[in-house]
């Protein structure tokens, strides 16, 4: 990778070069627009219908209950909001989620919120994992979906989701789970797991930005999101990014063969990486579960006594492009509500640092976090008076 | 990046770190809900700053507003360090975003307050502060 050390693979991932040369034809050879008549696209539909089975293929479903979408955000809002107002004016009007769902999901309900509909936000525990018992609890007459993400995105916690589906079957309320994080991590079967709809993005599992999917259970029916033509089974119009969705099905299929020794093979790193900062940095705490229940790429920090952005601006300077929660990275001024719903302080929230890895990754990228990271960390605090007291009231103590 | 040059600098290799021991002036503001505290300490002989050191828990902006904010202040008498504007702190750093200006703010009250806490042990009027409440997410300037 060019000599950098690249620690946000859940941010995006790079295209596979197998990934590539698989779409290069469709830019500017087999360009042709795939709902035309003559025979030119011919070669176009069946590609998309090839890349739709490789994607249903990836999580256990059938190729026609696969969706294109123009990335996990949007699919996300098509699961939510179309299952909704298809709904519009019947009796169930009461959507369940949780706290630490990605901004698609939270902005969608709020948007619904203000439709008129009722959302119960479901709170987690100190690792991130929703109770089985409080989802039961919650789940009335009225309900009409759960929304819980497969795995978190900043913190890793993968949900019991199998556990999930069944409360959700047993109810007789649908399922959705955002599984953007997820995909090409953890093994997906939305047929034994129960789940009724699920959002991926090709883009978290080296295939192109701009493209993703919704799996929808057979017999259910969404609203569309997106009127025009009759793309997609007349669901989601618009010329169908033939490239893309090329790119996005053979990403699926290199997935599907090589989920599990990429997974394996990664986890070691992550778990080089996780000893390696908790045994070198004291007073530092790893932000949610340990082992399997966690991504297999998934490590997250929380550094007292400094703020996140300083040490991704420091890592960035040391050639280590990661991750923050903080508040002071983004547009926003307000923490991680991730790290907050886990029950972190303003202070430990603002202080943290996600670090993902990926095919790339290597012993040399986990060497060189751990050789600067602890005297990054050393340095800033040192600046801190937040530090100093934390240290006096040690002393105290 | 969201930066501009200067406030790299001055995030980069800050100036004027650390404590002074039993400073004239010291005063801190912000909180860690907000993500940012400075605490700018003060040296004072015949009411000119003749030192000035802070510590700053928050981001870069913090860092290299408590950083430029020291640096306009070392050498300058009282009166002319009370008249420091985190308007003139943001302008020194060649600006900075929108949502950052509150760092700049920060800047300026930390060091009202430790001149305060100078002029208050001298039994001399003080100068007016702000709101802390109002500023914590003042994204405004003056």
């Amino acid at each position: 990778m060019n000599g950098k050390v690249y620690m946000d693979y859940a941010a995006t991932t790079f295209v596979r070069p197998e990934v590539v040369a698989a779409m290069m034809p469709y830019h500017s050879i087999s360009f042709e627009n795939p709902s035309s008549l003559y025979s030119y696209s011919d070669g176009n539909r069946r590609a998309i219908e090839e890349a739709r089975e490789a994607v249903a293929d990836l999580i256990g479903a059938l190729p026609e209950e696969i969706f294109f979408t123009g990335g996990g955000s949007e699919a996300d809002n098509w699961a939510l909001k179309g299952l909704a107002f298809s709904r519009a004016g019947k009796d169930k009007r009461h959507l369940i989620t949780t706290e630490t769902e990605h901004h698609a999901v939270l902005h969608s309900m709020d948007f619904l919120e203000r439709m008129g509909f009722r959302v119960t936000y479901l709170p987690v525990d100190s690792e991130g994992f929703v109770s089985i018992d409080k989802l039961k609890e919650a789940i009335r007459d009225d309900t009409l979906l759960v929304s819980v993400a497969f795995a978190n995105n900043e913190i890793g916690t993968i949900q019991d989701v199998e556990a999930i589906g069944k409360v959700c079957r047993d109810r007789g309320v649908l399922f959705h789970t955002d599984a953007v994080q997820a995909v090409v991590h953890v093994p997906i079967d939305v047929k034994s797991m129960g789940i009724d709809m699920l959002s991926m993005a090709a883009h978290k599992f080296y295939g192109p930005k701009g493209v993703g999917a919704l799996y929808v259970k057979k017999g259910i029916r969404l609203e569309n999101l997106i009127h025009g033509g009759g793309q997609e089974r007349s669901r989601r119009a618009g010329t169908e990014n033939v490239a893309s969705i090329v790119g996005m099905g053979k990403a699926a299929s290199l997935a599907s063969e090589e989920m599990e020794s990429d997974s394996l093979e990664i986890c070691k790193l992550r778990d080089r990486l996780i000893d390696g900062v908790m045994s070198t940095i004291p007073h530092t705490r790893l932000n949610g579960p340990v082992g399997d229940r966690r991504l297999s790429n998934n490590a997250n920090f929380s550094f007292v006594g400094i703020e996140g952005e300083t040490l991704l601006l420091d890592l960035d300077d040391a050639g280590i492009a990661a991750s923050t929660g903080s508040a002071c990275a983004s547009a926003s001024l307000d923490p991680s509500h991730v790290l907050m719903a886990i029950g972190l302080s303003h202070e430990m929230a603002h202080g943290s640092v996600r670090l993902t890895l990926g095919r790339s990754s290597s012993d040399y990228d986990v060497a060189r976090l751990l050789e600067v990271l602890p005297s990054i960390v050393e340095g800033r605090r040192a600046m801190s008076p937040l530090w100093d007291d934390y240290m006096a009231r040690r002393e105290v103590l | 990046m969201l930066y501009s040059e200067i406030v790299m600098d001055h995030f980069r290799n800050p100036r004027n770190v650390g404590e002074i021991e039993n400073p004239d002036g010291v005063g801190e503001v912000g909180n860690a809900k907000c993500g940012d505290i400075m605490k700018i300490y003060l040296r004072i002989e015949d009411d000119v700053i003749i030192d000035v050191r802070f510590k700053t828990f928050g981001c870069a902006s913090a860092i290299a507003s408590s950083s430029m904010a020291t640096e306009m202040i070392k050498g300058k008498s009282v009166q002319e360090a009370a008249e420091l504007t985190n308007k003139a702190v943001a302008q020194a750093l060649d600006g900075l975003p929108p949502v950052k200006m509150h760092c700049s703010v920060l800047a300026e009250e930390a060091i009202t307050k430790a001149l305060n806490d100078y002029l208050g042990k001298k039994g001399r009027p003080l100068l007016p502060e702000r709101n802390q409440n109002q500023l914590a997410h003042d994204h405004g300037n003056r």
